[in-house]
């Protein structure tokens, strides 16, 4: 497993188009992320988000009032909420509804949580066309790939390279300009939006006091894809709720913000239930699916209860020194980046890809910059802690264990500390494999001094 | 009599920079402090904590208490190891009451260098000399940990003949990471590349920050690249007249 994870990484810092890409657009929304909350644009962005990590921290410590409160809203307004434990539960209730129903085509407006649980290879399986509308996810779906990240999922493609994938997937002459590439989705995508039976959508927010779900996007198609289609279902993790719409005042203001820099996205759709008497537009139907898939055994976790608060704004990805080299493709799991590092371990296990946690500088960029000051360092660190106590109980041999073993007993015992750090000083001065050898790879190695500190301080003249 | 100050010089300064040490000691000296190192200390235990390994951590955070236990003001050239006694040592002795009482005592009379200098002793100007132009990388701990951005510029500033001249990615991690910088190699080593490259462009002839660890990175990156820029300790600029 941890060497297909390296392997991964290798092959992204080898491709320099990549590395400078990468580089250049992270560091774009950075950019506009920091000009976006400034002290002139939010007076009050620290307030917020401290605010913002109280309500989810509330809203998660009272979680099971809140469910219930939403599951009674969303019926009194004529929908369902439809609860499931883990990806294949939710799966088969979408699919099982398409197909009672008589769908065959399916669009979608872009969703993390459906890509947690593959819902798309699931509805494909099944004979269902999912169509994904959003244009960044519309580009990945046609290369046959995954999000790089979570707010641009085509950040990885040049738009030389989505013109030839637009050639070659649809047919059209080729077209290098974002505008034109534009209008060639939209053509292909109208008639979708026309011809399905069921619409898809994530959940930024669920209003528990409302049941409304809130969807934010700068493109319209999470609007026309909830609206268009018969049937709409929205699919969320039970951590995205929130009490009241009255909340969503910090919220949003920190999101858009936090993701691209915009006080607002274009569009904030709230999305209450079907139709109703007298009104023009709507689904028919509308369940909301709640999902767990190991959330709430994070929520058990008092420690790292806080990796559910995240609203996945993507700031810590790009501001990640990390993720702008290793990129999205490098990370086991859906989720990439620091949230990734910490969220993945916790959903799909420890053992997935025990080296995870280890992949930081723990830098702490991403906590700073975070819009729900989810600590993440911190998180890795436990995460790191947890992933060692494992080694140990199964009782793995592992030299690194057994370094620190002596390393520790050394360092309680100055004398022997001192011979160590001689020892130490003499490695330097041969070539080592191990942790030396792969120092000197990339950089050069400390020479080595003749005298320690402290043999320079007992040394030195006593002055007064 | 002249107030006392413990060092901490922290296990890589003792090991393999021990001129940052001596010049800390100096600073401290001129400026009427009586400088006194605890021969017991070794080291805070950060290796193992960062690494996953928390009874290690432990037993060498214990014996670091232990050894500054009479200690009235700790500085210490670092300010991640600073940070480790500071912040997470609450942490790991949080099924510990004993040693979390102590650790909660010793805590706060942890300073990083620039943080006791400019909030402790309320001293910017330190009678330092320096001719050229140097950028201060900012380590993520004394940053971020520690809430140290300016204090370490405005000593650079104070320093006579010192131009200061900032990189546009001051803040970015230079790739160390501790035993990262070895698990991850490759991916440090780019790290460090987009350093040295910001280092370069400004055309300073000494990169200056505030841990031996990022600087013992850069150097090796800086050396690697045949770059004739020096990269310094902030107590080895202070320390020149």
């Amino acid at each position: 497993m941890s060497e297909a994870f390296h392997h991964r990484i290798q092959e992204a810092l080898l491709d320099e188009r990549l590395q400078a890409a990468l580089y250049a657009a992270t560091g774009r929304l950075m950019d506009k992320r920091r000009s976006g909350v400034t002290a002139q644009q939010l007076p009050d962005y620290q307030q917020l988000r401290t605010h913002a990590h109280r309500i989810k921290q509330h809203t998660l410590e009272n979680l099971d009032y809140y469910l219930e409160l939403v599951e009674r809203r969303v019926a009194e307004r004529g929908g369902r909420v439809v609860w499931c434990r883990d990806g294949s539960e939710a799966q088969s209730f979408i699919s099982g509804l398409a197909r009672d129903r008589g769908v065959r085509l399916a669009v979608k407006s872009k969703s993390m949580t459906s890509e947690e649980i593959g819902l798309n290879e699931a509805l494909e399986h099944r004979g269902i066309e999912p169509v994904e509308t959003d244009l960044g996810e519309f580009i990945i779906q046609l290369a046959g790939q995954k999000p790089y990240h979570i707010v641009a999922p085509a950040m990885h493609k040049t738009r030389q390279q989505v013109a030839d994938l637009f050639e070659r997937k649809l047919g059209v002459p080729r077209e290098e300009e974002i505008e034109k590439q534009t209008m060639i989705a939209r053509t292909v995508l109208r008639q979708k939006f026309l011809a399905a039976g069921m619409g898809i959508s994530g959940a930024n927010f669920v209003i528990a006091e409302s049941g409304a779900v809130v969807v934010v996007e700068n493109e319209g198609n999470a609007r026309l894809a909830t609206s268009s289609p018969p049937i709409h279902v929205a699919v969320a993790g039970i951590e995205k709720l929130l009490p009241r719409a009255a909340d969503l005042a910090v919220f949003l203001q920190l999101l858009g913000r936090s993701a691209t820099g915009q006080p607002l996205t274009s569009y904030t759709s709230f999305l209450s239930g079907p139709r109703r008497a007298g009104e023009l537009d709507g689904p028919d139907e509308f369940y909301l699916v709640l999902l767990d898939n190991g959330r709430s055994r994070i929520l058990a976790d008092r420690e790292k209860r806080q990796t559910l608060y995240c609203i996945r704004c993507g700031a810590c990805l790009n501001i990640c020194p990390v993720f702008r080299r290793i990129g999205g493709y490098s990370y086991p799991g859906a989720y990439s980046g620091p949230i990734g590092a910490i969220l993945t371990p916790q959903t799909l296990g420890l053992n997935h890809e025990p080296e995870l946690p280890f992949a930081s500088s723990l830098c702490g960029a991403c906590a700073e910059v975070c819009p729900v000051k989810i600590e993440i360092p911190q998180m890795l660190l436990a995460l790191r802690g947890e992933v060692k106590k494992a080694e140990a109980r199964e009782r793995r041999w592992n030299p690194e264990k057994l370094g620190f073993r002596i390393w520790a007993w050394a360092m309680q015992r100055p004398r022997l500390y001192e011979l160590a750090g001689l020892a130490t000083s003499a490695l330097l001065e041969v070539d080592l494999p191990g942790p030396l050898r792969a120092w000197g790879r990339g950089r050069e190695l400390p020479a080595a001094p003749a005298r320690s500190f402290r043999q320079l301080w007992r040394a030195r003249p006593r002055s007064g | 009599m002249a107030p006392r100050v413990s060092l901490f010089v922290t296990c890589l300064v003792d090991q393999l920079f021990p001129r940052v040490g001596l010049a800390m000691a100096e600073v401290l000296e001129r400026l009427g402090y009586q400088v006194e190192f605890p021969e017991a200390q070794t080291c805070c235990g950060q290796p193992a904590f960062n690494s996953g390994y928390r009874g290690e951590a432990r037993a060498v955070g214990r014996h670091f208490l232990k050894a500054f236990r009479d200690a009235e003001c700790i500085v210490c050239p670092s300010g991640s190891c600073a940070s480790m006694v500071r912040h997470h040592y609450a942490e790991i002795f949080h099924k510990d009451p004993e040693a979390l009482a102590e650790a909660g005592k010793v805590a706060p009379r942890v300073h990083e260098f620039s943080e006791f200098l400019v909030r402790v002793a309320g001293r910017e100007e330190v009678g330092a000399r320096f001719e050229g132009v140097v950028t201060y990388h900012d380590s993520c701990h004394a940053l971020r940990e520690m809430g140290l951005r300016e204090e370490p510029r405005r000593l650079l500033r104070a320093v006579r003949g010192l131009e200061l001249r900032e990189m546009d990615i001051a803040e970015e991690c230079c790739g160390f990471g501790g035993t990262f910088s070895v698990k991850f190699e490759d991916v440090s080593v780019a790290m460090l590349g987009t350093k040295i490259d910001a280092i370069r462009r400004t055309g300073a002839e000494a990169v200056v920050s505030a841990d031996s660890s990022c600087l013992m990175q850069i150097r090796g990156g800086l050396e690697r690249a045949g770059l004739p820029v020096r990269a310094l300790h902030l107590a080895e600029v202070l320390a020149g007249v």
